[in-house]
């Protein structure tokens, strides 16, 4: 990875991008927020799918830290967005470190059940309480910023944005250098072959369990985003069809390139919002034709637009079969 | 690998063309009034609401946009001026709705957003519409939480929320003498059914002081098999059998109920089932009690406005007009009534959205089933007269009648204002006025 970009000009590129929010017309700063925030969920994908694991069931971790955020809104008038993103991160992680320890004994589709299965469990639990509203869910208010209130919608929608993009960018920038590090190249060894990798003097247990707390983390800060741009929670955020929803993202933007995460989430969510202004009758069609098309004609994800030509002159494909296992898993 | 730079060009293309579809701006505004219209065009609830819903708009918009419609609807469009809707689907959870009502008001410039069935996507969209200052109509969903958990200034209901199926169920029930000593329940296990069940099983102990609760069953939402609790229910033999299930999940009920003689048994009572009535023909069992959610479909009383609706509708779409029909029906009427009003008050000018707002507040406008005021919560909650009755099928015109038809007041099955629902069932249904 000698060609990959430096960390100080990832920061630039995010700090790029949060000032383009200036100039965004409005529906789209909260358009990009749920973008951004599903690509984060997706990122903690793409890191976990290095272990040749996928877990179709990130919807407990971001359930897990969407409730968590709004019942501490509602019981203790918590509002602030970046506390927020920290409680759903914890919220999500301490969950991962309970059950990621058990569950990183298991591997390909038993791992992927099995998450989906817990994440399945916790919706039956939700419908079934009452008092957090049953399937109906309930409504928070709106967050505020470093003790600032931000009554006009656009400013509001902006502060969101601003808050997601950065936080999701530096998430993206960690995950980077994650994939660079020691640990990060482990972890692509432990899908290669755990036996080898026990061998070496490394607990293959322990690099799964890693990545899935760093998954559960993102995927429970994703949560407290989407909670703070709609307000309102539901049992639908641990369904599987929410959860299969994040796989697809990570399956569009390939495991090639961070940035294709984000690149992807964005496609998705803007060919799903005009093929239901256009064709209310069939945007289901129209979403399942663009899938297809891209596992068609990019089978690497939309990443390998701009990936390809750098890895013609790179010798080692080191990150190239994963693409195409996550693609076959799913 | 080299799958040619060609497709991918394609997938670039298609994107980019999808970004710059994007309407330039509100160039048309001053002609027509938007209006953004959301229903259930796909999933479990379309074929029983959303596309009923749907259809019944089309037809009262073409129809007030040609000046059709009878006194006092027979001025064109909204006063004058052309309604063009913007339908979308509400299927994909509450997630999509947000983005897409945002999308509604701030890319597409529409004047006003109407619809919305679930009520999980109510609760969803209303404080977003709050906080954007846009007006929303809520047509059809059924929980009262909406208005009772929050104050809403731009957000309205123009139908009386679930509180209303139950108590006249248990006022029909009482009024017809019908015997109540032991009762039995099969409702979905989320919000609606968790919600209808409490309601009924209230109202039950108020008028009923001494019914014995026996089978309590909550199978999941889109079960469709119902051979256990059935079976259960059978067992238990209770005098009543109460149900919220709706669309597919009650027409599998009624199909798999009817051969184990569970309606001879038990009286069954459904909350919401004109809806399955023409799918289900001569097998609906005689004598159920059905409500209606209204004084809907074929409960609906005589008027030169009803006929406009019945007919017409059911000239265009082959199908009488049941449940969801009408609540959209009375919602978009509503919405003329408060924009005309709005528009005798400042010269005839398309009303903006606090002028619109003003005149719905407190509104009452006639409806095809029957007179909708607007008197809850502050003025952004319907109440509404409600039917109910029973089923019998008739040979001749192949379809179910419903007989012995028993109208309630508004006032009669609907709470005061600042009174919430379940405290006011059980605190005996203080200040109703029945005739």
């Amino acid at each position: 990875m000698k060609n990959g970009l430096h960390p100080l000009v990832m920061i630039a590129l995010v700090a790029g991008v949060t000032l383009l929010g200036r100039a965004l017309p409005t529906w789209t700063l909260s358009l990009a927020t749920i973008a951004a925030s599903n690509a984060l969920i997706a990122l903690g994908i793409v890191v976990l799918a290095r272990t040749g694991n996928v877990s179709f069931g990130q919807g407990l971790f971001f359930a897990a830290g969407g409730y968590g955020v709004a019942l501490i809104a509602n019981a203790w008038g918590l509002t602030d967005a970046v506390a927020q993103v920290i409680i759903g991160a914890a919220c999500g992680g301490l969950l991962g470190l309970i059950v990621g320890p058990f569950i990183a004994r298991y591997s390909g589709i038993f791992f992927g059940m099995l998450t989906l299965a817990l994440s399945m469990v916790f919706y039956g639990a939700l419908v079934k309480s009452t008092a957090l509203g049953g399937s109906d869910g309930f409504n928070v208010g709106r967050p505020t910023l470093l003790g600032l209130s931000f009554t006009d919608p656009r400013e509001a929608d902006f502060m969101l944005y601003a808050v997601s993009v950065i936080v999701t960018g530096f998430a993206g920038i960690g995950a980077t250098i994650l994939f660079r590090s020691e640990f990060g190249l482990a972890s692509l060894a432990v899908r290669e072959n755990n036996l080898r990798v026990e061998y070496l003097g490394i607990s293959a247990n322990r690099v799964i369990s890693i990545n899935f707390v760093i998954a559960a983390i993102f995927a429970g800060a994703s949560g407290a985003f989407a909670l703070m741009a709609q307000r309102h929670i539901d049992p639908q955020f641990a369904y599987w069809t929410t959860s299969g929803e994040f796989v697809f993202v990570a399956v569009l933007a390939g495991t090639q390139s961070v940035a294709a995460v984000f690149v992807a989430s964005m496609a998705l969510e803007l060919v799903r919002s005009f093929s239901s202004l256009y064709l209310p009758n069939t945007w289901q069609l129209v979403l399942g034709v663009f899938l297809l098309g891209v596992i068609l004609f990019l089978p690497r994800g939309i990443g390998s637009l701009w990936i390809r030509k750098r890895r013609k002159r790179s010798t080692i494909a080191a990150n190239a079969p994963i693409a195409a296992e996550t693609g076959a898993a799913s | 690998m080299d799958h040619s730079w060609r497709a991918h060009w394609a997938v670039l293309a298609a994107s980019v063309a999808a970004t710059s579809l994007a309407p330039a701006g509100p160039a048309s505004a001053q002609e027509s009034f938007k209006l953004g219209i959301v229903t259930f065009l796909s999933g479990p609830a379309a074929d029983s609401f959303g596309v009923p819903a749907r259809n019944s708009a089309q037809f009262v918009i073409d129809q007030l946009n040609k000046g059709a419609a009878p006194s006092p609807y027979e001025k064109a469009g909204f006063g004058g001026i052309k309604i063009e809707p913007v339908i979308i689907d509400e299927n994909g959870g509450a997630t999509k709705q947000v983005q897409e009502l945002r999308n509604l008001y701030q890319r597409d410039n529409v004047d006003v957003v109407l619809g919305y069935i679930g009520s999980g996507d109510c609760l969803a969209v209303a404080p977003i519409a709050e906080e954007l200052k846009k007006m929303l109509v809520l047509m059809d969903c059924g929980t009262p939480r909406i208005f009772e958990e929050a104050k809403y200034n731009y957000v309205f209901r123009t139908a009386a929320h679930a509180t209303m199926d139950n108590v006249g169920l248990i006022r029909y029930m009482k009024a017809k003498n019908v015997k109540m000593d032991t009762l039995s329940a099969i409702n979905q296990d989320y919000a609606w059914g968790q919600d209808s069940r409490a309601d009924f099983i209230a109202a039950a102990q108020q008028l009923y002081p001494n019914v014995k609760i026996q089978t309590d069953l909550l199978p999941k939402f889109g079960a469709g098999q119902y051979g256990t609790e059935i079976s259960a229910l059978v067992g238990a033999g209770s005098d009543v059998v109460y149900s919220s299930l709706w669309g597919g999940d009650l027409q599998a009920f009624v199909l798999q109920s009817a051969p184990r003689g569970l309606p001879k048994r038990s009286q069954l009572v459904f909350s919401a089932a004109d809806h399955v009535l023409p799918p289900l023909g001569e097998k609906m069992p005689d004598g159920t009690i059905i409500g209606a959610r209204g004084a809907y479909g074929l409960m609906s009383q005589k008027s030169p406005l009803n006929d406009w609706l019945f007919k017409g509708y059911e000239a265009a779409n082959g199908v009488y007009p049941v449940q969801a029909a009408y609540r959209m029906t009375q919602s978009i009427l509503g919405l003329k009534a408060a924009a005309e009003k709005a528009m005798s008050k400042n010269g005839g000018k398309k009303p903006s959205t606090d002028e619109l707002v003003a005149a719905m507040t407190g509104l009452e406008w006639p409806s095809p089933g029957g007179l909708i005021q607007m008197k809850l919560a502050d003025g952004h909650q319907a109440i509404q007269p409600i039917a109910i009755s029973r089923t019998k099928y008739n040979p001749d015109l192949k379809r179910v009648d419903l007989v012995d038809i028993e109208y309630f007041a508004a006032e009669c099955v609907n709470p005061p204002p600042g009174v919430k629902s379940i405290d006011w069932i059980k605190g005996g249904m203080q200040g109703a006025k029945c005739n």
